[in-house]
């Protein structure tokens, strides 16, 4: 077992790897052999991942936590620069939930692409994206984790752009690419930073790693610009990578739009791939995050951390209130509980934030399909307002739908979501840096309720608003048995993570569980199920309240519009962000670009231009002198040579008495001459 | 095998295709270039086993009146190069199958250009250095003149000029340098090896430099190349940007910089702005153009500036990744233009990125989207692909000598990734028109063409995945003591 654990722990990536590489050559013909293909590898990965995690288990012993397997990348000088994978109960954890997730989504794209002409090269992008994010959680290296988060990046643009010719999804794909990459110039930088000052990229390398004791004092003891120390400095750049790709304001801005791919890529990009590759980022970097801070103190990294993630899980939440795509309401749901997992992470509780990024996953990918078979019923249709009475339809979405949304909403105790949305909350509040994170994430919370109650009431309650139209019918098996699977997770996943067992929290900690159901009526831990009772109480009370209705007018305006406009209008431009955007920034850049184009043609090549003119005219100017002053001899001799030879031919006359005449003066003078010399 | 095949195969060649009827024309090219990449593979298979053994080397008398020997040695760098010279010379063969105008004349052009190029990369002695660089220059006015596209004659002529000029300025140096020197050689070890006065160095190390340095797309003399790419022939086009471009960037290395280090020391900080300017203006001016082969022409420049700022660096980081660079964007700009002349334009005779779309190339050409966005994948250094190994290392040695110039040069990366992508979804992935007629069918791929791409992937790829072979041999060279004064000593 030992020495298969290696091979075990490659092939996770490397089977989906695999599969992507083998489908980029099959041409689009064979595209119905494409699926199985990558099932079978994603699926074979999946038994590989739940192998490797299962020898995490029982572990405890420091030794056994980080295991890693390295190789050397290139040597330089003597030192070389490795690579490598690391197995721990993070990255274990992480790798079985995003082959489990992934696997089913992989089913569930059989029965949603069906009639696409291009079904094989979405499995190759679908297990390329799938492989990136594998390489990602089990890297042990920064630079590894580097490279398998660009890939990520690609696979995503492949993806989000899969419809090309749709100039949304065109669009879409290059702000995501765009987007993520000025975080990913950020990671860039941080990791410059980390292997200048400590020499090395690899997390644990036997006492010699980044994330080992030794180089996390080095670095917390050198301090730089402001007084922050380079662990803090780095770490905040890291923040600012990840912030990219896990949409934390002010780098959301890709996320809604990336649901223009196809269906089952959201869900991919919304649970299991992309997003979480930020937030893992920051779980992973943890020990860098928090050193250097005395005990009660707060690290600077981790307090900007919950910060971000605070306003971020806020913000989204308000704007999800004003939309009316079935699939946007979800996306800006996922900036929102993206926000919930940094407070998490940045007020300490490592345990509760991986804990909701795992059960997010589920009833976030769960959503997501069941917002894909409610659009596949629908023909195509994703504006809740033409929806509604679809629970007679389609009973079964709506069963797994409203799984999803009671776990996001945090219906009590039963949901996943529940639960870890507590934690998240209890860590926040115990946080010594202040109650602000705390009181933003509970109006999240709040308004995540309300929000999800409307659009509950809007798809699948009240009365068919456009009959006749839509012709809802149920979704087939290949689709609906992926989202009985994850409605089952989402609900199981609470065994794992409730106070009175937390044993997701103790294994990735690294201790043994133990199960103690007095931990659920201690008072602290009542005071917050009683918080979370009110607010989900509260918040469903009210959308109900607002919400319901009965009529089948599909063009009503929204009953907060109805009240106030201009917020609704606030709401639906989601704050004005993508505006901004496009206002500045963008043309922005286009001016930068004609500006260096019209520099090119207008300057330098009129520069050229005049540079030749001037060469043109000094050669003219010589030219000229060369003619009047050198070649006027010459020309001279020449054409006095010529004036003579065409006079002396104009005596050629070719008429006997003119030659007589000649030859007779010519004698005459001949004879004189002759007298003269003589006399 | 003797390394003499990657000079004397192309010359050979050169006057042989006079000989043999026009059709044999490219396969007589075809087989020379194979024998020269193979024999430049060989000898980096050989040096990788054992670094220790002695350098292969030839040297002989030639002109003894000046000291001037014919002196050819192949370090670590040498090879990389001449390996890179080799690959993009046999895939621009492949990509010249469809020539039918005066073929015997073409190939023996562009072989003379291949021979001289590798005879550049192996030279140790600076005059026969200078003699080879000088062989390139004509041939390549004939190639863009006779068989180039719009604007030849223009894009011929200016880029002569500018190669003239360049060159003049280069044989300045040397003449000035040997005279200075006192040593009666032309060798390049024993001119590096005396100390010139600092007031001489001041201005002879930037008259050198900037010869090197147009050939090598320095901002503001980069204008040679997107007009010289545009109008020369896909073959000319892949060779200017993958091969003539490096020899400015490695005479510089290997002959300016070694010289006068001190006048390197006062004016690299120049360089490095120089460089930097390049990078971030170029890209801005692709994101502005229409015409594609300008756009790939523009990333030319802006990828060369990455060499430039490497150079600039003169510490381990940056002459390592400098020298990755060139052969890593010797493959991509080979690649992209390529896929643009070969694959894109000589079928539909259009490059404007307003216009493709009605071709609707995504669909009618499937095979060259797939090459051509990994093409881009890899010009915009992802991972996997050897733009990511060579840009980051430089960007290691900028970080090590001057951090802060990473804002500017970040601000590069963005605009590479958006013109990158803006040209990537005009060209191939643009829906044409509602009302647009459907498009015509396009021939599909012939093997010669897939065999050449494929033949520059596979080699883009091999750096990404595995540098670290590249990074020996590169290390291998810069342990020569001709480097020691710019990095302050030897190598470990």
């Amino acid at each position: 077992m030992a020495d298969a654990l290696p091979i075990l722990l490659w092939l996770v990536p490397l089977l989906p790897f695999a599969a992507a590489g083998i489908l980029a050559f099959l041409p689009d013909a064979a595209g119905r052999r494409a699926a199985p293909l990558a099932i079978g590898a994603i699926a074979a990965s999946c038994v590989c991942a739940f192998l490797v995690f299962g020898t995490t288990l029982g572990g405890g012993h420091e030794a056994v936590a980080h295991r890693a397997f390295n190789f050397p990348w290139f040597t330089f000088g003597e030192v070389p620069l490795q690579l490598g994978l690391l197995l721990d109960p993070l990255g274990a954890a992480m790798a079985a939930m995003v082959t489990f997730v992934s696997a089913w989504i992989f089913v569930y794209s059989i029965g949603y692409m069906e009639t696409d002409r291009r079904f094989g090269r979405f499995f190759g992008f679908l297990s390329l994206f799938a492989g990136a994010m594998l390489l990602l959680v089990l890297s042990n290296s920064l630079l590894l984790l580097f490279i398998a988060w660009e890939l990520v990046g690609l696979a995503s643009y492949l993806l989000i752009g899969f419809y090309f010719d749709k100039p949304a999804a065109a669009a879409a794909a290059q702000k995501a690419f765009i987007t993520t990459r000025i975080g990913d110039l950020a990671f860039l930088l941080g990791m410059l930073w980390l292997y200048s000052d400590a020499g090395t990229l690899l997390f644990y390398d036997n006492g010699a790693g980044l994330l080992e004791s030794d180089a996390l004092a080095s670095l917390a003891g050198i301090t730089t610009g402001g007084g922050l120390a380079v662990s803090a400095a780095a770490s905040l750049l890291l923040l600012v990578g990840a912030m990219g790709k896990s949409g934390q304001v002010p780098l959301h801005v890709w996320l809604p739009d990336a649901m223009e791919g196809p269906t089952p890529v959201s869900a991919l990009i919304h649970a299991a791939t992309m997003v979480a590759a930020g937030v893992f980022l920051v779980a992973r970097m943890h020990p860098l995050f928090s050193v250097g801070a005395a005990p009660d103190e707060v690290a600077p990294a981790l307090a900007a951390t919950a910060w971000v993630g605070a306003a971020t899980a806020l913000f989204a939440a308000i704007v999800a209130v004003g939309q009316n795509d079935i699939k946007r309401i979800l996306a800006y749901s996922t900036i929102s509980q993206l926000g919930f997992m940094m407070v998490a992470l940045g007020t300490g509780g490592m345990g509760a934030g991986m804990f909701h990024l795992i059960a997010h996953a589920f009833f976030k990918a769960l959503l997501f399909l069941s917002a894909g078979s409610v659009i596949h019923g629908c023909r195509g249709e994703q504006d809740i307002r033409r929806m509604g009475g679809l629970v007679k339809e389609m009973p079964w979405t709506f069963l797994t739908y409203a799984t999803g949304m009671m776990a996001l909403a945090g219906f009590p105790f039963v949901f996943s979501g529940f639960w870890s949305k507590e934690a998240v909350l209890h860590s926040a509040e115990q946080w010594p840096g202040g109650h602000g994170p705390f009181l933003l994430a509970v109006a999240a919370a709040l308004l995540t309720a309300f929000y999800m109650t409307r659009q509950a009431l809007l798809v699948f309650f009240g009365r068919a608003r456009k009959p006749g139209v839509l012709h809802p019918h149920e979704s087939p098996a290949s689709m609906l048995t992926p989202m009985f699977v994850l409605a089952a997770g989402t609900i199981l996943l609470v065994v794992v993570g409730t106070p009175a067992w937390p044993w997701l929290e103790s294994y990735l900690a690294g201790h043994p569980a133990s199960l103690d159901f007095g931990a659920l009526i201690r008072p602290e831990s009542l005071k917050l199920i009683a918080l979370s009772l009110a607010l989900v109480t509260t918040g469903v009370g009210l959308g109900w309240k607002v919400f319901q209705r009965e009529d089948s007018d599909s063009t009503l305006p929204d009953p907060i519009e109805h009240r106030t406009p201009g917020l609704w209008k606030a709401l639906g431009a989601a704050l004005y962000f993508d505006a901004f955007n496009n206002a500045v920034v963008i043309r922005l850049c286009a001016l930068c670009g004609a500006l260096a184009a019209a520099l090119e043609r207008f300057f330098f090549l009129p520069l050229l231009a005049l540079g030749e003119s001037l060469g043109a005219a000094f050669a003219r100017i010589t030219g000229e002198a060369d003619h009047r002053a050198l070649n006027r001899g010459f020309n001279g001799v020449c054409d006095a040579l010529r004036s003579g030879a065409s006079a002396t031919s104009r005596r050629q006359s070719g008429r006997p008495q003119t030659y007589l005449r000649a030859i007779g003066i010519g004698m005459a003078a001949l004879v004189f001459l002759y007298l003269w010399i003589s006399w | 095998m003797n390394l003499l095949w990657t000079i004397l195969a192309p010359f050979a060649a050169a006057l042989l295709v006079f000989l043999a009827p026009p059709r044999f024309a490219k396969w007589l090219a075809l087989a020379a270039c194979a024998l020269a990449m193979a024999a430049a593979a060989n000898a980096c298979l050989v040096r990788l086993q054992d670094f220790d053994a002695a350098l292969w080397s030839f040297d002989r008398n030639w002109i003894e009146a000046f000291g001037i020997r014919f002196h050819l040695e192949a370090d670590g760098i040498s090879l990389v190069l001449i390996l890179l010279t080799g690959i993009v010379a046999v895939a621009g063969v492949l990509c010249s199958w469809n020539v039918e105008k005066r073929q015997r004349a073409f190939f023996a052009f562009y072989l003379v250009i291949i021979g001289a190029s590798s005879g550049v990369f192996l030279s140790r002695d600076a005059f026969l250095l200078f003699a080879f660089y000088e062989m390139v220059i004509v041939p390549k006015y004939f190639l863009i003149a006779i068989w180039g596209s719009e604007d030849r004659e223009y894009g011929a002529m200016k880029l002569t000029m500018y190669s003239i000029a360049g060159s003049a300025l280069v044989l300045l140096g040397l003449a000035v340098a040997f005279g200075a020197s006192g040593t009666g050689s032309f060798d390049l070890l024993d001119l590096a090896s005396v100390q010139y006065p600092p007031a001489l160095q001041t201005w002879l190390f930037p008259v050198m430099f900037l010869g090197f340095a147009v050939l090598a797309g320095m901002w503001p003399l980069h204008t040679w190349a997107p007009t010289g790419h545009v109008a020369a022939p896909t073959a000319a086009s892949m060779l200017l940007a993958g091969i003539v471009m490096k020899l400015g960037a490695y005479g510089a290395l290997r002959v300016a910089m070694p010289l006068f280090p001190e006048g390197f020391a006062l004016w690299r900080g120049v360089i490095a702005g120089l460089a930097l300017v390049g990078i971030v203006y170029a890209a801005f001016v692709a994101l502005g153009r229409r015409d594609l082969k300008f756009v790939i022409g523009y990333s030319s420049v802006s990828h060369m500036g990455f060499v430039l700022l490497g150079l600039a660096m003169a510490n381990l980081w940056g002459l390592r990744g400098a020298v990755l660079q060139m052969v890593s964007h010797g493959l991509i700009a080979g690649l992209l233009f390529a896929v643009v002349g070969r694959l894109l334009y000589d079928r539909t005779h259009n490059r404007d990125l307003d216009a493709l779309s009605g071709f609707d190339l995504g669909r009618t050409l499937p095979g060259a989207a797939v090459v051509f966005t990994l093409a881009c994948a890899a010009s915009m250094g992802l991972p996997g692909f050897s733009g990511f190994a060579a840009e980051l290392s430089v960007i290691l040695g900028v970080w090590q000598s001057d951090p802060w110039l990473l804002a500017p040069l970040a601000a590069g990366i963005l605009a590479t990734g958006a013109f990158t992508l803006r040209a990537l979804q005009r060209s191939f992935f643009l829906k044409p028109a509602s009302d647009a007629p459907p498009p015509d069918a396009l021939p599909p791929l012939t093997p010669a063409e897939i065999a050449g791409v494929l033949l520059l992937l596979a080699g883009t790829l091999a750096i990404g995945l595995y540098p670290g072979p590249w990074m020996a041999l590169i290390d291998d060279g810069l342990g020569s003591p001709l480097f020691d004064a710019l990095l302050g000593g030897p190598l470990p």
